[in-house]
């Protein structure tokens, strides 16, 4: 049987690899937003485990809802990210210094 | 007790290692089109590795939803904003001894915090296995549909509006669109669109 530990450092990884994704890329915003999902993913992921292990049904039903969160958030993320590609001709981080006081 | 490599444990760490190098592929690889290509394998692969967990309706939904509609979405939205340069990443080098930095803290701190003596599984035994006429989605569907009723329409709400406020953003009035407008047509004068010109008659040329 595995053990609880080895799904909560698959979830550690990604969770890891994807905060990596959100400092290193500077460039693509789009990449950016698939850095979000990895986190959802590993948060997920953990609370299933949890579940699994606890047999508690609450934390699926949990990741059910964060599902549908994560789901319209990439959502409206694409919908802004036209938006502004068709303002600016450009996704590029470092160039969304609009608000730049 | 540990016995190792049971078909449980190849099968989890095959689905984990292709799942932590796709997401490594998803933050390295240059061209968005296959950093989303890499996403739907990492996706692929946790829906294996939940699945593992008894809980198959979420992988499922995982797949279907995940995969099916938002990773399309994210495709076409790579598709429709036409990045033919490749990026040069040129923060990439620069930020990345302070994000391995980062990473290795938070990996590790993690590690050391859900190591094998606070949830192995002399601490954490797994359940028992179910018995044959177990299902999830009913396990699920009950407790969603009753104690969660309300969350669930609340989540539903949410997705309208998240509906709506996609369309709104991107939706633009058409271009060229033929319409006529009523007040210009009741505002306009006589003077406006026919000249009555006085002009001398012509005299009549030969052999015309």
């Amino acid at each position: 049987m595995v053990s609880l530990t080895e799904y909560l450092i698959v979830a550690a990884l990604l969770f890891g690899l994807g905060i990596a994704g959100i400092i290193l890329n500077r460039k693509n915003i789009i990449v950016l937003l698939m850095s979000i999902e990895l986190i959802l993913l590993s948060v997920n992921t953990n609370f299933i485990a949890f579940s699994y292990f606890l047999n508690n049904f609450v934390g699926q039903v949990f990741v059910f809802f964060v599902l549908t969160v994560a789901a319209s958030e990439a959502a409206i993320g694409l919908a802004i990210l036209v938006v502004l590609y068709r303002k600016r001709k450009s996704i590029e981080v470092q160039e969304l210094d609009a608000l730049k006081g | 007790m540990t016995e190792f490599l049971t078909p449980l444990h190849i099968i989890f760490y095959v689905f984990a290692a292709i799942a932590v190098c796709s997401a490594v592929a998803v933050i390295t690889v240059r061209n968005p089109v296959n950093s989303v290509l890499s996403l739907v394998i990492t996706f692929f692969s946790m829906a294996a590795i939940w699945m593992t967990l008894r809980a198959e309706f979420l992988s499922l939904i995982l797949l279907l939803v995940y995969v099916g509609a938002v990773m399309t979405l994210f495709l076409f939205v790579v598709m429709m904003l036409n990045i033919t340069k490749e990026y040069q990443q040129s923060g990439f080098v620069r930020y990345l001894p302070f994000g391995v930095i980062i990473v290795l803290l938070v990996i590790g701190l993690t590690i050391a915090a859900v190591g094998p003596q606070y949830f192995g599984l002399a601490q954490m035994p797994a359940p028992a296995p179910e018995p044959q006429n177990y299902s999830n989605i009913h396990n699920l569907g009950s407790m969603l549909y009753v104690e969660y009723a309300y969350p669930f329409e609340i989540a539903g709400v949410l997705l309208l509006a998240a509906i709506i406020a996609a369309i709104t953003l991107t939706h633009r009035p058409p271009l060229r669109r033929k319409v006529q407008n009523p007040g210009d047509q009741i505002a306009v004068r006589p003077e406006d669109r026919v000249r009555l010109i006085k002009m001398p008659p012509e005299p009549k040329q030969e052999g015309a």
